[in-house]
C-alpha cells in the first residue's frame, strides 16, 4: 500500500527543498497525473465495461497535511445481503508510478462495505475508486488530492 | 454569492453603523478633530444578548499603527468583494468620507498624513476599557467575549513568556473562549497545558489526534446570557498543519470538515441553543463560502485574513463580523432572541483610537507588570526610518523589503525569501526603529535565517505553491497570508491562471538576466516550517542591518508585475 520511488530528479529536489526552507516534505509536482495508466490498469479488471456514478463515499483530504501518510476512506453504499452486496473496491493513485494503490473484497458477512488506509502521495493528483457490485455493476468516484510545499501561512 | 443588496439589507438591519451616511458620527467628529470614546462607544442597545469579538491581535499590548492593504485582490466568485476592496472602492462601497478617521483606520492610501492626525489605534488597556463599557451598560451576565485566535504570537513579550502575557491579559480581560491558528507554533504541549488550566474555554472542533481520530480540544461550548442558550463552535485554521511547522504538534490533524460542523450546529440546536455562533480561523473567503453550505449558523466570527469590515456580510440567513487585527478594532453585536430564535443583529465595529480612550488603569499595571522584564530590550533604539514601513499587500510591503534587504546584505545571498506574513506594526517615516518593532514583525518561534542553494526550477516551485495557496479560485484550498516576498529577483504574475502556470520572467535584479531554470543561486530566507533548520534567527539579522545602515530608507519596489486581476 505504501508507494515508493520518485523518480531521482523529484529525489534530488525534495532533498534540496528539504534544506530550502520554505519547503516541507514534498516537493509541488505540477501535475502530468497519468490518467492512461489508471485506464489501463482497470481495463485489466474489468475491459470496456460501463461505470457509474453514485454509491461510493471517497473521503480523501483536499489538501494532504502529510503526503507520507495522506489517509483515504471509502464508503460504498449498499444492503450487503446475499441478494445485493459490494464485491471489491479497487482504489488507484493517477500520479504514481505503480498506480494500483489498494484492492478490498467483501463477502455479505461484512456487514458494511468500508474500508481506510493511508497512501504516499509525492505530488497533487487524482485518487480514483472503483467499486464492483453482486449484481455486475461498477461504480467509480475519483477525487483530487493537492500536494503542497506549505509554510507561509499569514 | 453574495449580492451588494444582500449586504445592504445586513447594514440597513444594522442602525447602529458608523456607515451609510458618508459622514457618519465618527466621520463627523473627525472632520472637527474630535473623537471621543463616548462616540466610540454609542450603541442603540438592541434584545439581551451582546458578544465582544476581538481576533488577530498577535500580542499587540500597547498601541500602534497598523496600515490596512492597498493591494487585496480577490479571485474567483469573490473578484472585487469585500474584503477586497482597497482605499478609494472600499470607502465608496461603505460609504466612508476621505479623510476620516474612519478612512484612517479601515484604508491604507494617505496613511502618513492621517495617522499624524489620528494617532495611534489599540492597546491592551484601552480595549479593557471599551468592553468594560459595554459590560456596565449591558450587565455582566449578558455579555459573552470571544477572540479569534492569533492573540498568543506576534511580540517579543509573547515569545520570551510562551504566551504567558497574553494568558494573563485575556484572562484578565474576562475572556470567555477562543479558538487557535498561531498559537500551535508554541508546540502542542504548551497549547494543552493553557487550554486545560486557562479561565477561558479553547475550542477547535477541527483538531484530530492523527492515529484515533478523537478531538483534542472541546469542540463546543453552551453559554448562558440574557437568558438565551448560545452555542459557541471553534474553528481553528484547517490549514495550520501545512501553513506552519507540523512538527510541533505531530499528532494533530487539521481541515475544513464541513460535515463535523454541520453536526455540531444540529447537536447544539438539539440541546437548546437560541444562537449558534462559529467562532472561526478559516480565514474570510473560506467562511463565506461555508456559510452557504453548512446550514443553521447565525453568525460566523471571522479572523486570520485580517480584514476589518465595518458591515456585516450576509450569506443566506448567517451574518459574517470581520473585526480587523493588531487591537484595532472591538466587534460588539447585540442579538435579538424571539421564540428561541435570532430575530435581529446590530453590529458595529468599534475602532480603539488609543488617544480618544481612557486607558483601564488595572489593564495598564498589568500590561506594564508583563512587560517589564524585557522593556529595557524593548525600548533599545537600533535605528530609525526615513520610509514608511508596512506590512500588508498581496506581494510586497515596505518592511518585508527591509527584511529582505537585511537577509541580502547580512546573509551575502542573491536571492532572499521572506514569508508573506499579515501581522506586525506600521511605521512612519521619522520613528525609531526599536528592538520592539524588529521583533513584532519577527517573533515566531522558528525564526532561523538559512543560507544554501536552489535552483531556478526550485524557485518558481516555491513562487506557484504560494501563489496557488492565495489565489486558488476555490477559497477552500487558500490558505491565507500573502504572496512570498522576494529580495534580489523580479517576475510576473498572472493570478487568473492555474498553479503552475502563473509565474514568469524571473530575473536576476543585480545583473539584469533571465533566472536560469537549471542554474543554482544562493538563496536565503526564513520561517521555514523543516525542523533543525539552522542560521541566526532573522531578528538578529534585521537588527545588524539596521544597526549599519542607521536611517533606513526604502526605495519603491517594482520588481513583481502583476496581471489577470
Amino acid at each position: 500500500m505504501i508507494l515508493k520511488s520518485v523518480e531521482k530528479t523529484r529525489r534530488e529536489t525534495l532533498a534540496m527543498a528539504a534544506i530550502a526552507g520554505l519547503a516541507a516534505i514534498l516537493a509541488p509536482r505540477l501535475s502530468l497525473a497519468d490518467e492512461q495508466a489508471v485506464a489501463a490498469e482497470i481495463k485489466k479488471l474489468y475491459g470496456d465495461k460501463k461505470f457509474e456514478s453514485g454509491k461510493i463515499k471517497l473521503d480523501v483530504p483536499e489538501i494532504a497535511e502529510n503526503g507520507l501518510v495522506v489517509p483515504v476512506n471509502v464508503d460504498i453504499e449498499s444492503p450487503m445481503t446475499d441478494a445485493d452486496y459490494v464485491k471489491s473496491v479497487h482504489v488507484f493513485a493517477e500520479g504514481n508510478p505503480l498506480p494500483a494503490v489498494v484492492s478490498y473484497r467483501f463477502t455479505p458477512a461484512c456487514g458494511k462495505a468500508s474500508a481506510s488506509t493511508r497512501m504516499r502521495l509525492a505530488e497533487t493528483q487524482n485518487i480514483v475508486c472503483i467499486a464492483e457490485m453482486s449484481n455486475g455493476k461498477l461504480h467509480m468516484a475519483k477525487a483530487n488530492v493537492k500536494v503542497t510545499i506549505g509554510g507561509c501561512g499569514g | 454569492m453574495i449580492s451588494r443588496r444582500d449586504f445592504l439589507r445586513a447594514t440597513a438591519a444594522a442602525s447602529a453603523l458608523t456607515i451609510g451616511s458618508g459622514l457618519g458620527p465618527l466621520g463627523r467628529a473627525a472632520a472637527q478633530q474630535r473623537i471621543t470614546q463616548a462616540d466610540i462607544l454609542r450603541f442603540d442597545p438592541l434584545g439581551t444578548v451582546t458578544i465582544l469579538y476581538v481576533a488577530d491581535t498577535h500580542a499587540q499590548l500597547m498601541p500602534l499603527h497598523f496600515r490596512e492593504p492597498s493591494v487585496n485582490l480577490g479571485v474567483g466568485e469573490v473578484k472585487g468583494m469585500p474584503p477586497h476592496l482597497t482605499d478609494a472602492e472600499f470607502r465608496n462601497y461603505f460609504k466612508i468620507a476621505a479623510g476620516s478617521a474612519d478612512a484612517f483606520s479601515l484604508t491604507a492610501d494617505d496613511f502618513v498624513a492621517l495617522a499624524k492626525n489620528y494617532g495611534r489605534m489599540g492597546g491592551m488597556d484601552r480595549i479593557a476599557t471599551l468592553i468594560g463599557a459595554v459590560r456596565a451598560e449591558r450587565g455582566d451576565d449578558k455579555v459573552l467575549l470571544l477572540d479569534g485566535g492569533d492573540s498568543w504570537q506576534g511580540s517579543w513579550t509573547s515569545l520570551q513568556t510562551k504566551a504567558q502575557d497574553m494568558v494573563d491579559v485575556m484572562s484578565a480581560l474576562k475572556l470567555d473562549a477562543m479558538v487557535g491558528h498561531w498559537e500551535f507554533t508554541y508546540g502542542a504541549e504548551r497549547v494543552k497545558q493553557i487550554a486545560d488550566s486557562a479561565p477561558f474555554a479553547f475550542l477547535a472542533q477541527n483538531i484530530r489526534d492523527n492515529e484515533w481520530q478523537e478531538p483534542v480540544f472541546e469542540a463546543r461550548k453552551m453559554f448562558e446570557r440574557g437568558g438565551a442558550t448560545i452555542a459557541v463552535i471553534g474553528q481553528a485554521l484547517p490549514r495550520t498543519a501545512v501553513a506552519n511547522p507540523r512538527w510541533m504538534f505531530p499528532n494533530w490533524e487539521f481541515g475544513i470538515r464541513e460535515e463535523d460542523i454541520q453536526k455540531q450546529v444540529d447537536e447544539a440546536r438539539a440541546a437548546g441553543a437560541s444562537i449558534v455562533v462559529l467562532l472561526s480561523h478559516n480565514g474570510f473567503d473560506v467562511d463565506r463560502k461555508l456559510a452557504g453550505r453548512v446550514k443553521g449558523l447565525d453568525v460566523i466570527l471571522t479572523a486570520h485574513t485580517h480584514d476589518a469590515m465595518p458591515g456585516l456580510i450576509k450569506v443566506g440567513n448567517t451574518v459574517l463580523v470581520a473585526t480587523g487585527s493588531h487591537g484595532k478594532f472591538v466587534s460588539r453585536l447585540d442579538i435579538e432572541v424571539k421564540d428561541k430564535k435570532v430575530a435581529d443583529i446590530r453590529f458595529k465595529l468599534m475602532p480603539v483610537f488609543s488617544d480618544a480612550i481612557k486607558p483601564d488603569p488595572a489593564m495598564t499595571a498589568l500590561v506594564e507588570k508583563v512587560r517589564a522584564p524585557f522593556a529595557r530590550d524593548l525600548a533599545r533604539e537600533i535605528g530609525k526610518t526615513d520610509s514608511l514601513l508596512y506590512r500588508r499587500g498581496n506581494f510586497n510591503g515596505t518592511f518585508d523589503d527591509l527584511i529582505c534587504n537585511a537577509m541580502m546584505a547580512e546573509r551575502d545571498a542573491e536571492i532572499v525569501l521572506s514569508p508573506g506574513f499579515r501581522w506586525g506594526g506600521t511605521l512612519i517615516p521619522g520613528d525609531a526603529i526599536t528592538w520592539e518593532q524588529i521583533t513584532n514583525a519577527t517573533a515566531i518561534t522558528y525564526p532561523n535565517c538559512y543560507r544554501n542553494q536552489m535552483t531556478g526550477t526550485q524557485i518558481k516551485e516555491v513562487l506557484e505553491d504560494v501563489a496557488d495557496n492565495i489565489f486558488h479560485p476555490d477559497p477552500y484550498f487558500q490558505g491565507g497570508g500573502d504572496m512570498v516576498r522576494m529580495g534580489g529577483m523580479g517576475y510576473a504574475i498572472d493570478i487568473s491562471k492555474p498553479m503552475g502556470s502563473r509565474i514568469s520572467a524571473m530575473t536576476h535584479l543585480k545583473s539584469g538576466k533571465p533566472i536560469e531554470a537549471s542554474k543554482t543561486y544562493t538563496v536565503s530566507g526564513w520561517a521555514s516550517i523543516n525542523e533543525n533548520t539552522q542560521g541566526p534567527p532573522i531578528w538578529d539579522v534585521v537588527a545588524a542591518h539596521v544597526a549599519k545602515v542607521s536611517t533606513v530608507k526604502i526605495e519603491p519596489n517594482t520588481a513583481v508585475k502583476v496581471t489577470g486581476t
